[in-house]
């Protein structure tokens, strides 16, 4: 791994020339408080730089392949051109909409505010207008077992998306957030976003990552997200992006007591992705629910690490990931459930399971359980295996072609995850979209799933009334 | 004749089981197949049905005229052929009534026709689940998942209702039934048993044979039917057991 680690030092110095050039542009905005977590961010992301596959939780990740050092930093005021057919209006969705292109909000008004104190709109702008509220929730989650990824984002971040949801306010309708990269060579985009939900606030998010062609990119997206006393979160990611790009999405939740998040992670594509969830459970009675999905093919290459943290008693947290893998994707699960001393009566559970259709295909599962306290409840499986050949003879026997057959048993093994979507609307699409993925149908280039941009390039088999 | 299985030869693994059989059915015929264990009747059942792993070594079987060996398990059924599995699989995550409704409709395809209508699926599914006293709520569950030994059998005989074979393999139905699922099951078959179909029941026990009254008993030693007879054949050999079939035959 030599030549990746001269290249991440490449990439380091690179960030850090970046850094030095454009510090008055970076922090112009910056309250404070935000100066100094940059500052000590730069610090340790100069000490340390990226991780390497010595370390444990990147062992066997190829992400860090990606730091071939021939990425452009993006200049900061970079949008795109406005030729572009942006035109989410037109496709007649119930949600709020919210466009990040090459990381940097997209828009006429970028911080849009709501009759009951909501907020959503650029994590910049937000910064500037709200910089008590701002300041009391930013940096708050940060895992303590940080890495040179999450130090740089905090060190160079431009922009991102921010909700707020006030205290007792329930989201009227789901925040879809559209995150496109549009360019021509190679940029290494920092994402920094915020999601705060405030006591007894609710909210339903739908996150996607998309590609608008076949260029590379590199993404660092972090979002840290904040759920107070009694307030619910629904989150939502779909990843379906080109080839050539690598993702690393990177997400440090905290909840407070009687809190509840759900998370839904679903990977249709993409070269190279890397998910970080830590779930920090702060406060008595809060329960995470982390669910993922991951299709992959060809060369792709997939990889969840999940960090939940048991901080206190009785608080509930359950992790489900599924992967159908063929050709010769990869893929690695490495969940990693902690439970602190005195946090009795936690209830976690933790299962991966696999379906492997080519012997070229390749999982490595690590599992993880570190338990402190005695009275616990806590769980851990994984699984790995081709699809179930008595069932197909089964299904065979009653008239259904082998391929049918296949297809059957794999969507059936996906819709475990893709049911726990709450958005009907969405479950169907997605239904569909998985649906597509399997028989092979769906390409990166169908960009956004909610089919925000591009409309003339669509054609969608499900009624749109129905959206 | 419907099925005609001449000098058939199976192996498994190199290992011959059926070393010879010869079986012929006619439309409206029920077919008992009994005798002791590992005599190769769920290996024939295997054959039959084109299952993957039974390699047919020698011999043919000829159904509605055609020498069906080689072709797949799928268009098999599609011709007709059901197998009431001993063992049903389960399936999570596909409901009975989406899986019947994918197998009806390529059937439906196979023989050139339309998709059913949905109304008539969902009509079609109420008639023959009441045949069989399959409650609705297990209708919108995963197939065989988290049924018991009887609702599994059960469920077999609905999708035979459903699929409507003109040949219809039962092996080992009754076993792990009680007497009321067991009476349900022969009713079933019993309903289902029309002039233009056959069935071959594949069973230990002589029990099953109150209920559905074969026109014919075969009994399997070593690979090969050593003995047919009319039904009264199995009532001795409820009676004698297998041992006199085995000293007859070393």
């Amino acid at each position: 791994m030599k030549d990746n680690d001269n290249n991440s030092g490449i990439v380091q110095q690179q960030l850090l020339d970046f850094y030095k050039s454009n510090e008055a542009a970076i922090c112009a905005d910056d309250t404070p408080k935000v100066r100094v977590l940059r500052n000590n961010a730069l610090q340790r992301f100069q000490d340390f730089g990226f991780p390497n596959a010595k370390m444990e939780n990147w062992r066997n990740s190829k992400i860090i392949n990606a730091l071939h050092g021939n990425f452009r930093m993006p200049a900061l005021d970079e949008k795109h051109s406005e030729a572009k057919p942006f035109s989410c209006e037109l496709c007649d969705m119930d949600t709020e909409i919210i466009m990040l292109v090459n990381g940097v909000f997209s828009g006429e008004t970028s911080l849009k505010k709501y009759d009951n104190g909501m907020v959503i709109g650029s994590t910049r702008t937000a910064m500037k207008a709200r910089p008590d509220l701002f300041d009391r929730y930013f940096g708050t989650t940060m895992p303590a077992e940080t890495n040179g990824f999450y130090d740089v984002n905090t060190a160079l971040w431009h922009d991102g998306y921010f909700v707020y949801v006030p205290k007792n306010v329930a989201a009227e309708r789901p925040v879809q957030v559209i995150k496109l990269i549009d360019n021509e060579s190679n940029p290494f985009v920092q994402t920094r976003n915020l999601i705060i939900l405030e006591d007894n606030a609710s909210l339903q998010l739908i996150d996607c990552d998309d590609s608008f062609n076949q260029q590379s990119s590199l993404i660092n997206a972090f979002t840290e997200i904040v759920i107070g006393d009694n307030a619910s979160l629904d989150k939502y990611k779909l990843q379906n992006i080109n080839d050539n790009t690598s993702l690393l999405n990177s997400n440090s939740i905290r909840q407070f007591g009687n809190s509840r998040f759900r998370s839904n992670t679903i990977s249709f594509n993409g070269g190279m992705i890397r998910n970080n969830i830590h779930v920090a459970l702060d406060a008595e009675g809060a329960e995470a629910q982390v669910y993922g999905l991951y299709l992959m093919d060809k060369h792709q290459h997939i990889d969840n690490y999940l960090k939940v943290n048991h901080k206190v008693p009785n608080c509930t947290s359950f992790e489900k990931f599924k992967g159908i893998l063929d050709d010769e994707a990869s893929a690695v699960f490495n969940g990693h459930v902690y439970v602190a001393p005195g946090a009795q009566k936690t209830n976690a559970q933790q299962n991966n399971s696999n379906i492997i259709l080519t012997p070229k295909a390749k999982i490595d599962a690590k599992p993880f359980l570190e338990i402190y306290a005695d009275d616990v409840k806590c769980a851990h499986g994984t699984s790995t295996g081709q699809l179930d050949q008595e069932a197909m003879f089964y299904m065979q026997q009653r008239g259904i072609s082998k391929a049918n057959a296949r297809m059957l048993l794999m969507y059936a093994f996906a819709a475990e995850i893709s049911n726990h979507i709450a958005i009907p609307a969405m479950q169907e699409r997605i239904d569909d979209m998985i649906k597509r993925r399997l028989r092979g149908e769906l390409s990166s280039c169908d960009n956004c799933v909610l089919r925000c941009s591009h409309p003339k390039e669509y054609h969608f088999e499900i009624d749109e009334n129905k959206l | 004749m419907l099925l005609n299985i001449k000098n058939l030869h199976v192996s498994i693994g190199g290992k011959e089981i059926l070393k010879g059989l010869n079986l012929g059915v006619n439309e409206g015929e029920i077919h008992a197949i009994m005798g002791p264990n590992g005599t190769g009747k769920s290996t024939l059942a295997a054959a039959i049905t084109g299952r993957e792993g039974y390699e047919i070594t020698e011999g043919e079987i000829w159904y509605k005229g055609k020498n069906i060996v080689g072709m797949s398990p799928d268009d098999r059924a599609n011709e007709g052929i059901f197998l009431s599995f001993q063992y049903p699989v389960e399936i999570p995550g596909v409901s009975i009534q989406n899986f019947m409704r994918t197998a009806i409709n390529a059937k439906r395809e196979y023989n050139g026709q339309a998709p059913i209508p949905t109304v008539d699926f969902l009509k079609m599914m109420k008639e023959k689940q009441a045949m069989v006293e399959i409650t609705e709520k297990l209708q919108n569950r995963f197939v065989n998942v988290g049924f018991s030994g009887g609702e599994k059998k059960k469920n077999e005989i609905f999708q035979m209702a459903m699929l409507e074979p003109s040949l219809a393999i039962l092996d080992e139905t009754d076993s792990g039934l009680d007497i009321d699922a067991l009476r349900i099951v022969a009713n079933g078959v019993n309903h289902l048993h029309r002039p233009d179909n056959a069935f071959v029941v594949i069973t230990h026990y002589q029990r099953l044979l109150d209920y559905i009254v074969p026109d014919f008993v075969h009994v399997m030693y070593d690979g090969r039917i050593v003995k047919s007879g009319g039904k009264n054949l199995a009532l001795e050999l409820e009676e004698k057991g297998y041992e006199w079939i085995k000293e007859s035959n070393l």
